[in-house]
């Protein structure tokens, strides 16, 4: 975190506590020694700090437990994942709380100089963040296992990105968000490379590769913008655009331009996606759920802040740079997954990458939608549509992970009559796959697209609604054929014999697909989002 | 709140829904599962029905321009959606309709069910066809923009897999062309919708037609009326958008057939008149003209293309053949709504309700034929003289003439009062409209009931006359069966009831047709 407390040094402050030599006269320079202390909010940094000290203690206690106790490794990420989200609870009441503040008013409701605030915005992605790892936690349980993974080392690399990916949404001020965006990425490498087979190591290093470029193109843009407004804290940032001198002006575009490539690359952006379908192939299959909803969620939430609170004076350039970026990031995935055969090894992990590179498409246009509206209201579609795709995606994910247990290529023609083999995991397949297409009975992935259409359309976007429209008819055909493959009666009758299904596995499925129906069913516990105000 | 709707939903809904159970839940054997699965669908579309029925005889024809059994709660604030449900004269005997011939569907399907290889389970065809009764009773029952994409989308799943399942012929290719067309169709329609809802403020159809049209500017209701019609015009279907619908109905199964033109097609027309009209008058006065012409064209076009099918030598498909009159038959029901007055949306009205009717019937008919010889080939069927089921199989050849006269419009039948209505709206359309243009597009229409009777009159002759004695595909076909009597009697009595006394119908649509257009 930073802390940029400038208090000013009063000698005065010192004449008075001359007659008490106990005290080390250095620290009597200052006049107001509770400026220099900071408070900070214990509660409003809980979420992220609880993930921390859980991944401290899972690493700690990998040293200690002998091998044949690893398991409880995996139950203690759990249980930490599952206190870091109740931890969001007393969060949920009142105004924002924030913490690491410069100017250090206690009660004051203007957080712009905080460099850590716990609103609406902060609370819903750590939701997604913490959420999301916790799923794929429970995915994780047997895979750990099962693929020899170390546990102890696998554990930790995950509460670690899970931190990161709770403390950013959180952040305010472009140092933090660069750090928490990297204590994402780092684990995630390692976590990627984990399972050490050529593919994984490939996977890793293209990760790897690409992901070090966006940062440091990124740094290389915050440098800028930080030359020419001469503050990292976003509100400052915005500010500092508006009056910045004439001579400024192209080294501060420069740096926003430069900062968005960044973040393009974090969300896995046309032209930025080529490591995505390689990465997830290569990854455990938790894992590569993991990323596509809680790597992808992450560069989001960093989008949406650098965008509208940072640059908002720039907000019809940005809009249409992120309005194209949008609609050629959709077609270029569902081309590509249209494109997937089904018979190629790894296609169905092939085919969720590239849906998920057009989905965070669909996510771009409410931030495209801000851009043009002029306010941050429509980032509630890009924030609704992520917290259900996020469900649906990682249990489309689990039940990849479901098959590949037995059909370790994972080819689209593994799940040919998957409906008479194991009924509820192809019920349950159909329904995200459905929910992902936005078809009924997947209703709430069709009122997420909504919501998205409804951004679209409000702030003037018709063009980008009509690619949105036609790109939706697209990935419907490919999500349809994977989903009509389920059900494909099968043509001999011996398909018994299929191994048990782990109940950490069978226990995550069934609590997504319940949680996506009951979703489907009150859409408005999710789309409460998108009308009230998020920062 | 009112309970009748919310149940008519919810019943097939829960039906669908136990489907999933196990299979062992419905009996210890397949062949057992398979009957009592299909007995339950056909209780639970008769309860439907029966639901309709009472719903209809509590109806007060007295307002029937008032929304009735309405029930309107709060479904997702966030996004100003609202449970919204009402019927009027106009929706109430399109949702009796459809209620009826999703059971005679069942029942027909209890004896008649595709069965073979790669064909799944009786039960998942239960589950899908309550569903897809679902979606087709909330269509017509909903009173809330997005609530009505909600239920136009929830037919289209059941309905694919239908096709590309108890299918024939390239099945799997024309449920994909059925569902990515309608898709496209329904995502621009969504625009419009949004477009409407968000500068009107309220998804609401009722408080959107109260307002009709005030607050929307020129420009606005233009734009969503194009992308709006767009998507019902895809639905109807309307010239040039309908190359889905010949595949779609070649491939489907004989239940599949009855519904999309008994029902999925009226989703279309019913949406133009509940929506379209009343919500963006202005922008539906501009387009009413380019709707009209692309009706009249559908009509000729649709006769051309049935009278080219139904030559000698032409290997034409009677369901095919079928099809292309729907897209003629649809063209009528367009030609009356783009009229703008309420003579035309009315006969618009009456027609859409006759077809489903008539055109169920018919498609039930070639279904069994189709079952009977293996095929639907005309060629094949009329060999050199014809079929001759006249001598062969009396009834349903009686059966087949009197649905093919009703379909080309003889008085006193269903088929007609719907026709000549919307030719007089096009006679004289609403204030602002072109007059000779739809003179114009009336002529052309009129033009297209002489094909009509040409073609069908032909299909009659090379199917229901013919020398008996001359070698057939398969000798000694059955007859009438009973279960083939019981889902058909009801389709052909009421067309005699429709054609015999129009009032029945037109008295209920009249004044909710007069209350949309703003005149009453």
């Amino acid at each position: 975190m930073i802390s940029s407390v400038s208090a000013p040094v009063s000698a005065a402050a010192g004449h008075q506590l001359l007659g008490q030599p106990a005290v080390h006269p250095t620290l009597l320079a200052v006049s107001n020694p509770g400026g220099l202390i900071q408070s900070v909010d214990w509660v409003a940094i809980a979420p992220p700090l609880i993930a921390a000290l859980t991944a401290l203690a899972v690493l700690l206690a990998d040293l200690f437990l002998p091998e044949r106790h690893k398991k409880l490794l995996g139950r203690l990420t759990a249980a930490g994942l599952a206190l870091a989200l109740l931890a969001l609870l007393p969060l949920t009441g009142g105004h924002p709380r924030a913490t690491f503040c410069a100017q250090n008013v206690t009660g004051a409701t203007d957080n712009a100089g905080c460099s850590y605030v716990a609103d609406h915005f902060a609370l819903v992605f750590q939701l997604l963040a913490l959420g999301g790892a916790l799923i794929a936690a429970l995915l994780s349980l047997h895979t750990v296992d099962e693929e020899k993974l170390p546990s102890g080392e696998f554990w930790f690399l995950l509460l670690s990105s899970a931190t990161g990916a709770a403390l950013l949404p959180a952040s305010r001020d472009l140092a933090t968000l660069v750090v928490a965006l990297e204590v994402v990425s780092l684990p995630s490498f390692a976590l990627v490379g984990l399972r050490r087979d050529g593919r994984g190591g490939e996977a890793a290093l293209k990760f790897f590769l690409s992901s070090v470029t966006a940062t440091a193109v990124m740094l290389l843009g915050v440098s800028f913008v930080y030359a020419a407004t001469g503050s990292l804290h976003l509100s400052a940032i915005a500010e500092g655009l508006g009056q910045a001198p004439g001579q400024l002006k192209p080294l501060a575009e420069a740096g926003a331009a430069l900062t968005l490539v960044g973040f393009a690359f974090k969300v896995a952006a046309v032209p930025f996606h080529f490591w995505v379908p390689d990465t997830y192939t290569g990854a455990p299959l938790p894992v590569a759920g993991y990323l596509s909803v809680v790597g992808k969620a992450a560069g989001f939430a960093g989008l949406a802040l650098v965008t509208s609170i940072a640059f908002r004076p720039y907000g019809h350039t940005w809009g249409l740079l992120l309005a194209v970026l949008a609609a050629v990031t959709m077609t270029a995935g569902n081309v590509a997954a249209l494109r997937q055969r089904s018979d190629t090894a790894q296609g169905a992990v092939r085919l969720l990458a590239w849906s998920s590179v057009a989905q965070a498409g669909y996510l771009l246009v409410p931030l495209a939608a801000a851009g043009y509206a002029g306010s941050a209201h429509p980032l509630g579609a890009t924030v609704a549509y992520a917290l259900i795709y996020g469900l649906v995606n990682l249990g489309a994910f689990g039940v990849a992970a479901l098959v590949g247990r037995t059909a370790p290529d994972n080819r689209l023609d593994d799940y040919q009559g998957l409906f008479a083999r194991r009924r509820w995991a192809a019920l349950a397949l159909a329904f995200f796959l459905l929910c992902l297409a936005g078809l009924p009975p997947g209703v709430v992935g069709l009122f997420g697209k909504v919501v998205v259409f409804r951004a679209a359309v409000d702030a003037g976007l018709g063009w980008l609604a009509v690619v949105m429209a036609v790109n939706v008819v697209i990935a419907l055909f490919y999500y349809l054929q994977w989903t009509a493959k389920l059900f494909v009666a099968p043509t001999t009758e011996a398909t018994s014999g299929e191994s048990r299904v782990p109940v950490s596995l069978a226990a995550t499925l069934s609590l997504t697909a319940v949680g996506a129906v009951v979703l489907s069913v009150a859409p408005q516990l999710v789309l409460q989002v998108v009308s009230g105000s998020l920062f | 709140m009112n309970a009748v709707l919310i149940a008519l939903l919810a019943l097939p809904l829960l039906g669908a829904a136990l489907t999933l159970a196990p299979a062992t839940a419905f009996g210890p054997d397949r062949a057992t599962q398979e009957k009592r699965a299909l007995r339950f669908g056909a209780l639970v579309t008769g309860l439907v029905l029966v639901l309709t029925v009472a719903l209809a005889a509590g109806f007060d024809r007295a307002h029937a321009s008032r929304m009735q059994a309405v029930t309107d709660t709060a479904w997702i604030p966030a996004i100003g959606v609202r449970f919204h449900l009402g019927v009027d004269g106009i929706s109430l005997p399109l949702v009796v309709l459809t209620a009826l011939l999703t059971l005679l569907c069942a029942v027909y399907s209890t004896r008649r069910l595709p069965d073979g290889p790669g064909v799944p389970s009786a039960r998942v065809f239960v589950g899908l066809l309550l569903l897809l009764e679902v979606g087709m009773l909330a269509t017509f029952v909903v009173l809330d923009l997005l609530l009505f994409f909600l239920a136009f989308e929830i037919v289209l799943i059941p309905m694919y897999f239908l096709i590309a399942r108890w299918g024939s012929g390239a099945k799997v290719a024309s449920a994909n062309r059925f569902i990515l067309y309608t898709l496209l169709g329904s995502a621009v329609m969504l625009l419009g919708f949004l477009l409407v809802g968000l500068k009107a403020g309220t998804f609401d159809m009722t408080a959107l037609a109260a307002a009709h049209g005030h607050g929307l500017s020129h420009t606005t209701q233009v734009l969503a009326a194009l992308a709006i019609g767009l998507g019902l015009a895809v639905k109807a279907p309307a010239w040039p958008l309908h190359s889905w619908l010949p595949d779609a109905h070649t491939s489907a199964p004989t239940v599949g057939s009855v519904l999309l033109a008994g029902v999925l097609l009226k989703m279309g027309t019913y949406g133009l008149v509940r929506v379209l009209l009343p919500v963006v008058p202005d922008g539906t006065a501009t387009l009413a003209p380019y709707l009209g012409a692309l009706a009249a064209v559908g009509v000729v076009y649709g006769s051309l293309a049935c009278l080219a099918l139904a030559r000698q030598g032409s290997k034409g498909d009677l369901k095919r053949l079928i099809a292309y009159s729907s897209v003629g038959h649809m063209g009528f029901v367009l030609l009356g709504i783009a009229s703008l007055t309420p003579v035309g949306v009315n006969g618009a009205l009456f027609a859409n309700v006759a077809h489903g009717l008539i055109t169920g019937l018919l498609f039930f008919l070639v279904g069994a034929l189709k079952d009977r010889y293996g095929t639907a080939d005309l060629d094949t069927l009329a060999g050199a003289t014809g079929a001759a089921l006249y001598g062969r199989a009396p009834r349903i050849g009686a059966l087949l003439a009197f649905a093919a006269v009703a379909s080309l419009g003889l008085p006193g039948l269903a088929g007609f009062w719907g026709e000549v209505l919307a030719m007089f709206g096009a006679f004289d359309p609403a204030a602002g409209l072109s007059r000779p243009a739809f003179v114009t597009y009336m002529v052309l229409a009129g033009l297209g009931t002489l094909l009509t009777a040409a073609y069908l009159l032909i299909v009659v002759r090379r199917v229901c006359m013919g020398d008996p004695k001359q070698p057939a595909v398969v000798e000694g076909i059955a007859d009438l069966r009973p279960y083939e009597a019981v889902s058909w009697t009801p389709l052909a009595a009421l067309t005699l009831v429709a054609g015999l006394w129009p009032a029945l119908l037109l008295g209920l649509s009249d004044p909710a047709v007069k209350h949309l257009l703003g005149g009453g």
